[in-house]
């Protein structure tokens, strides 16, 4: 019987455009969603229950907003959702908000936390080794695909090729998409998804270091150079060559 | 003047040559560079003491490093780093420990760095819809892109020393499996050539293997190729739910530009576009576009590159 905890994150949807206000991203007209690493990692840790029996906590910081995917979770299948939140939340840098998720995953326990490889927003892939660190765990991160019959065997990334990787619980373990099709919720799911409650949940973190300056659009690229027909691609050829020297 | 340590890349056990890049983005952090070379022989290190600007190499020995581990690496780094801000390379690997290394000194990590300014990082977020900038206001662990910052130059003589690293490692490796192919992958390289639904057919694939092969690049394929086609595998998918690449020249063939594969490519430092569509999103972004079918523009491009090579 496995205690598993999945963390999600509430991210603009990717096909949504980015659009700002001022210096910084506004995101107010913008669809949110489980950011798309996360719903690989809740498949995953499906999968461990199915294998090997427990429970699946889905795990989130945000505000009330984020009860969404929670919902979007337990209609996958999770067994409880929890949310945590908290003054300043909002601006934590990366050692703060992985000391919140440490403490609640000690409150909570687990044997085994699956996340995402990285956010659709940030990006970073820095909170899975980072919550691992500081709790004293293992962890494996980019994972392709697990197996649960032996203790906990998962394949990653490595030199030339993948790793077979066995894994001392408990571990922290990041999901790349690998073969895995997320389950889509079935009708029974979604109407336990509709009645189910938010454990909600405080922490406190310590002080940021690394602050907001600004966030702006992508630096614009001058206008390239386009060309017609096949033979053209003589030219682009010697170009790239002599004049982007990148050959 | 305080240190600031630089975690050299190392692939396929040698030093990779972007680690002369993380010296380059460690000057402009401000102190004096030590690299440490995380190695299980020190001779993997003797490449490191040429960089210029570089205060001193510190070969990092240890059995830990055989296989990747980023408990038993982040411990074995820690102990061999000095005190002061520490620069990785932004890979998959390094970004892991990097991430690990912060957290074990409770301090935070700014990773995907393409510009320093003072104390101030920029990365690319929202897989590169926008930049954010943000000031660091005490020791931070970073690390940094590839293809940005100018290698440091190698007229330099730093002085080496040997240290044994241990680490606990928490994992422990079955079986390593090679690549199917030799080709090398989208990740690691620096010219990549990429197919999308516009190539007809997965078989189509091996024209662009040609070109490639010519010209020392990877294949890649768009998200709308690899969902099509079984033959094409995820680990060749460039975009959001793919791989982030930021070569220094990136061909996209029959791809029309989608949201989700722009996000892992609009950095490339060059893009060119083949695309029949003239109206293809694509085009917006390539350095050099060509109107034309693959079928047309192909053989030209593979002929004039046979030439050049």
């Amino acid at each position: 019987m496995a205690n598993i905890v999945v963390l999600v994150k509430q991210v603009p949807d990717t096909n949504a455009k980015i659009v700002f206000s001022g210096e910084s991203v506004d995101l107010s007209a913008v669809k949110m969603v489980t950011s798309p690493y996360d719903e690989f990692a809740v498949e995953t840790a499906l999968q461990h229950k199915e294998a090997s029996g427990g429970t699946v906590t889905a795990l989130t910081v945000g505000g009330s907003g984020a009860d969404k995917i929670l919902k979007d979770a337990k209609a996958m299948g999770v067994d409880n959702i929890v949310r945590v939140w908290g003054d300043g939340f909002e601006t934590l840098d990366s050692n703060s908000f992985q000391s919140v998720l440490s403490s609640v995953l000690s409150e909570i326990g687990a044997d085994v936390v699956y996340c995402g490889k990285s956010s659709a927003d940030l990006g970073s892939g820095s909170t899975g080794p980072g919550v691992a660190e500081k709790l004293g765990w293992a962890s494996v991160s980019n994972i392709v695909s697990a197996s649960f019959a032996d203790g906990l065997t998962v394949t990653a990334p490595a030199d030339g090729g993948n790793a077979v990787v066995n894994v001392s619980l408990p571990a922290i373990i990041s999901c790349d998409k690998g073969d895995l099709k997320p389950r889509k919720p079935n009708v029974r799911g979604i109407m336990m998804a509709k009645k189910a409650q938010v454990d909600v949940r405080e922490a406190s973190a310590p002080a940021s270091t690394v602050t907001l300056v600004s966030q702006t659009p992508p630096p614009a690229k001058p206008a390239g150079k386009t060309y017609e027909g096949g033979q053209s691609a003589a030219e682009v050829a010697k170009l790239l060559r002599d004049e982007a020297n990148v050959l | 003047m305080s240190e600031i340590t630089v975690i050299a890349e190392i692939t396929n056990g040698k030093l990779n040559p972007a680690t002369a890049e993380l010296v380059t983005a460690a000057s402009a952090l401000g102190g004096d560079v030590v690299v440490v070379v995380p190695c299980t022989d020190a001779s993997v290190a003797d490449a490191a003491s040429a960089y210029s600007n570089v205060s001193r190499v510190v070969a990092a020995k240890s059995s830990v490093f055989a296989n990747y581990d980023a408990s038993g690496w982040a411990e074995a780094i820690d102990a061999v780093s000095p005190a002061g801000n520490l620069v990785f390379l932004a890979s998959a690997q390094s970004k892991d420990l990097a991430a690990r290394l912060a957290s074990k000194r409770g301090i935070s990590v700014v990773q995907d760095v393409v510009e320093i300014s003072g104390n101030n990082l920029t990365s690319p977020i929202y897989s590169g819809k926008a930049f954010q900038t943000v000031a660091i206001s005490t020791t931070a662990v970073i690390s940094v892109r590839a293809n940005v910052f100018s290698p440091s130059p190698s007229d330099g003589d730093a002085s080496m020393s040997v240290v044994d690293a241990t680490g606990n490692v928490k994992s422990a490796v079955k079986e390593l499996i090679g690549r199917a192919s030799e080709r090398l992958d989208v990740a690691e390289a620096n010219i990549i050539i990429s197919g999308g639904r516009g190539m007809g057919s997965p078989d189509n694939f091996k024209h662009l293997e040609v070109v490639a092969d010519t010209i020392g690049a990877a294949v890649g394929a768009s998200r709308a190729a690899v969902d099509t086609w079984d033959e094409i595998p995820h680990s060749m998918q460039v975009g959001q739910t793919g791989k982030t690449v930021n070569p220094n020249l990136y061909i996209a063939v029959g791809i029309s530009g989608a949201i989700q594969h722009l996000a892992g490519m609009r950095s490339s430092k060059y893009i060119v576009a083949i695309n029949k569509d003239a109206d293809a999103p694509i085009f917006q972004y390539a350095d050099y576009g060509i109107v034309a079918s693959w079928e047309d523009a192909l053989p030209v491009l593979q002929s004039t590159f046979s030439e050049m090579f």
